[in-house]
């Protein structure tokens, strides 16, 4: 039992719950605690001592519930051990009939004994990709004995026996019965074992791919794939608000520390700093080619409202707009459709856009505002208004931009990127979600 | 396991004898919650409560100290709390006056002592005098490790103090003990049962998460919301309390800033039986709805529903659910 356990806890951890030597501990000694009757308060108890959030829990109640539907078996396997044995020197004749006998009615039981014994055997924990499956069953079948099997049926074709054909039969339905067994056993091996893993390839894959070139049907799984990038950012920045500065004495707080000392200074505490909330303006061309990426940046920026306290996104083609209102009052979807439908529409002007932003505005930029403006700079030959842009530039922490054209287009037609770059603290290609994560995560590392 | 007698946990034998036991303070468990609580005693380790507000987290302990006789200690956590208000501080007025009552037997120990260095000499058997526990403000963690028959500590909202503070918990969590340089390791003769909990107002460090167990207490279902609301409003009527909790459940499940937790539930049936309502009607919802909800903007949402709910808190499948939730009320 000790090592369905460490296996159970070996699936949780390959579905990406952070299990450690000392949680895995505690839940051997809980086991000891609780016993293993009673499955329920087995899942509850383990549910308590293994996973620590509720995400984690809901992943460790059905992993639960796939890998010890077959626990019982493999408990009593250990006491009939001696009659499933394979023994390799076995005739096949008996093995053939050791084999049949398993698949007679109610031999369920022993059946399931040895599909578990067979899964070990040939090594099913290692599963990761449902291709593997086959492979697998074909392992399990023949750690049984099905060569064997496969011999006396062979035998019985050729019709070397008496009742050659309804022998071949009965040996056919019992290879038939086996390989539906050992085939449903490695099924749920690839569920426990390997599907998170699969998942996590595939999530990789998104994370990889061009967001415009992003599918509908794996819009799921990018929303999932932003809102872990999210979280992960936000924990990331969310800590240390503070930070000692050395040099100047905090008065205050030195003689509070120092007066059992009667008022002696041994201890001194410096002032701290505390640090600037991240404060976020982000400025969105919303022309046909970058709205895509204005989705995803979207979506990451507001699924971190904790970490950036202070957020407002802004959108524009000719005249420039802020969404706020759009964004909290609608579900995000409709919110995106409704902003790509009422300002998406007109010809792009970055001239246009700064000059509205400079009127209404102006006032939110402080030292500690980092503009992030996404777009591809092709502004049709209108004044790009560098005269305001480089007046935000001076006043704000800093200006990011993100392209999401190839840095060999930069500067090619009507883009007029170039000419914004020496005002901007970066400027960077955007084409993947990891580019967008390693961006927002390059701008509040500087509030750190 | 004879250290349990002194302790006064030996009620925890069983994961019903717990939720009896909670019972018998007045709070209505779960299994989860129980087998919760079980595991923390049998294991020694602190429960990480999460969960809504006024689900119950902090009353679980309140309840498990009321059922045990054990002293309850709780540390609300805020930003900025530190060690000095969390663990010990010196009483430094009590040593400073103590200074000045002795001075005189001081000077009479000193006479003789010619010299300052004749005079440290003389002093260095005495040292210790000021610090020592007489002088030591035991603020809650140090107080719970005192407690010679055990105590449950609980630091309450534990997502709202710093970073640091969290860290410097762990020694406290994992081994029982604090040290105070002056004195030296305090050690808990028996184990507080602690209990933290949090609104997730920020995500709680993995080295604090992985030293407790993890609880999440969620709204409760009807038969315990039910059973929670009839031990907390005495008095209340079988139909009210149906129809008032199916109502509340309903509410739950609209789409609202903050939805009603039981602590609002147990308020509204309390309102309700004090205007002397015995069944649930559109009038009476209306007015006392900001009982309820806590947002200006939820109660306008739910505002125009309030017919229809009221309705199917009423209608006659509420008898279905009222019978049905019988068994479970025991």
């Amino acid at each position: 039992m000790e090592k369905q356990i460490s296996n159970f806890i070996r699936a949780l951890r390959s579905a990406d719950v952070r299990v450690s030597t000392g949680e895995a501990l505690d839940a051997a000694r809980t086991l000891a605690m609780i016993g293993y009757d009673d499955r329920s308060l087995m899942k509850d108890s383990l549910g308590c001592v293994l996973a620590k959030s509720e995400s984690e829990k809901s992943i460790h109640d059905r992993l639960f519930d796939l890998y010890f539907s077959s626990a019982p078996a493999s408990a009593s396997s250990s006491s009939n051990e001696s009659e499933s044995r394979t023994n390799s020197d076995e005739a096949p004749a008996d093995a053939a009939e050791r084999l049949s006998a398993l698949t007679a009615e109610g031999n369920e039981q022993a059946l399931a004994t040895a599909v578990e014994r067979a899964a070990e055997a040939a090594g099913l924990n290692d599963i990761r990709f449902s291709t593997q499956v086959a492979y697998f069953a074909q392992s399990m079948l023949r750690a049984m004995g099905g060569e064997a099997l496969q011999a006396r049926l062979l035998e019985a074709l050729q019709g070397r026996t008496p009742d050659a054909d309804t022998e071949a039969q009965r040996l056919i339905d019992v290879r038939r019965a086996l390989t539906r067994a050992t085939r449903e056993r490695a099924e749920r091996g690839f569920e426990i074992f390997g599907a998170a893993e699969t998942e996590r390839f595939r999530d990789d894959v998104a994370a990889t791919k061009r967001l415009s070139a992003i599918e509908a049907s794996d819009m799921a799984r990018m929303k999932q794939l932003v809102a872990k990038v999210a979280k992960k950012l936000a924990v990331k920045h969310s800590r240390r608000r503070k930070r000692t500065q050395r040099g100047m004495l905090d008065v205050r707080r030195t003689m509070r520390a120092n007066a059992g000392f009667d008022g002696v200074p041994f201890n001194v505490v410096w002032r701290q700093k505390k640090k600037d909330r991240p404060k976020i303006l982000v400025i969105c061309d919303v022309s046909g080619s970058v709205a895509a990426y204005v989705r995803f940046l979207l979506l990451l920026l507001f699924s971190m409202k904790e970490a950036i306290p202070d957020l407002s996104a802004f959108a524009f083609s000719y005249r420039l707009k802020c969404v706020d209102d759009i964004l909290e009052t609608h579900e995000f979807d409709a919110a995106i459709k409704k902003i790509l439908r009422e300002i998406g529409l007109g010809s792009t002007s970055y001239g246009q856009a700064f000059s509205d932003f400079k009127m209404d505005h102006e006032n939110k930029i402080d030292r500690r505002t980092t503009i992030i403006i996404l777009g591809d700079g092709r502004s049709n030959y209108g004044d790009p208004r560098l005269d305001l842009f480089r007046d935000f530039a001076g006043r704000a922490k800093r200006i990011i931009w993100l392209n999401p054209e190839g840095r060999a287009l930069w500067g090619t037609g009507d883009s007029v990127i170039p000419r914004y770059q020496p005002f901007c603290a970066q400027m960077s290609h955007v084409a993947t979600l990891k580019d967008l994560e390693r961006a927002v995560d390059e701008v509040l590392t500087a509030y750190d | 396991m004879a250290k349990d007698k002194k302790t006064g946990y030996e009620p925890m034998t069983s994961i019903e004898a717990i939720s009896a036991g909670l019972g018998t303070a007045g709070y209505i468990s779960t299994t989860q919650i129980s087998t919760a609580v079980f595991l923390a005693h049998g294991l020694r380790k602190p429960i990480l409560i999460e969960g809504p507000a006024g689900v119950g987290k902090t009353d679980l302990a309140a309840s498990l100290a009321k059922w045990m006789s054990l002293p309850l200690i709780r540390l609300q956590c805020y930003e900025g709390l530190d060690e000095g208000k969390a663990l010990y501080e010196w009483k430094y007025g009590k040593q400073l006056l103590y200074t000045q009552i002795l001075k005189e037997k001081l000077s009479e120990l000193l006479g003789d002592a010619k010299t300052l260095a004749a005079s440290l000499d003389k002093l260095s058997g005495f040292e210790d005098l000021f610090f020592s526990p007489q002088f030591l403000e035991a603020r809650p963690l140090l107080n719970a490790m005192q407690q010679s028959k055990g105590s449950v500590l609980l630091i309450d909202e534990i997502d709202k103090s710093d970073e640091a503070f969290e860290a410097f918990l762990l020694e406290v969590l994992s081994d029982y003990q604090v040290s105070v340089p002056e004195i030296g390791t305090i050690r808990a003769d028996v184990p507080p049962l602690v209990i933290l909990t949090s609104n997730n107002v920020r995500e709680l460090g993995d080295a604090l998460k992985r030293r407790c167990l993890h609880l999440h207490i969620g709204f409760p279902d009807h038969a315990r919301e039910q059973r929670i609301v009839r031990a907390r409003v005495e008095g209340i009527s079988d139909t009210l309390l149906n129809q008032l909790v199916r109502f509340v459940q309903s509410v739950r499940e609209a789409d609202i800033k903050k939805r009603p937790s039981i602590a609002e539930t147990v308020d509204w049936a309390r309102t309700l039986l004090l205007l002397h309502s015995s069944t649930l009607d559109e009038a009476f919802v209306r007015d006392t709805l900001n009982v309820l909800l806590k947002h200006e903007s939820d109660i306008a949402a739910i505002a125009p529903a309030i017919p229809k709910m009221v309705r199917e808190a009423t209608g006659p499948d509420a008898r279905g659910r009222l019978a049905s939730g019988y068994p479970d009320m025991d």
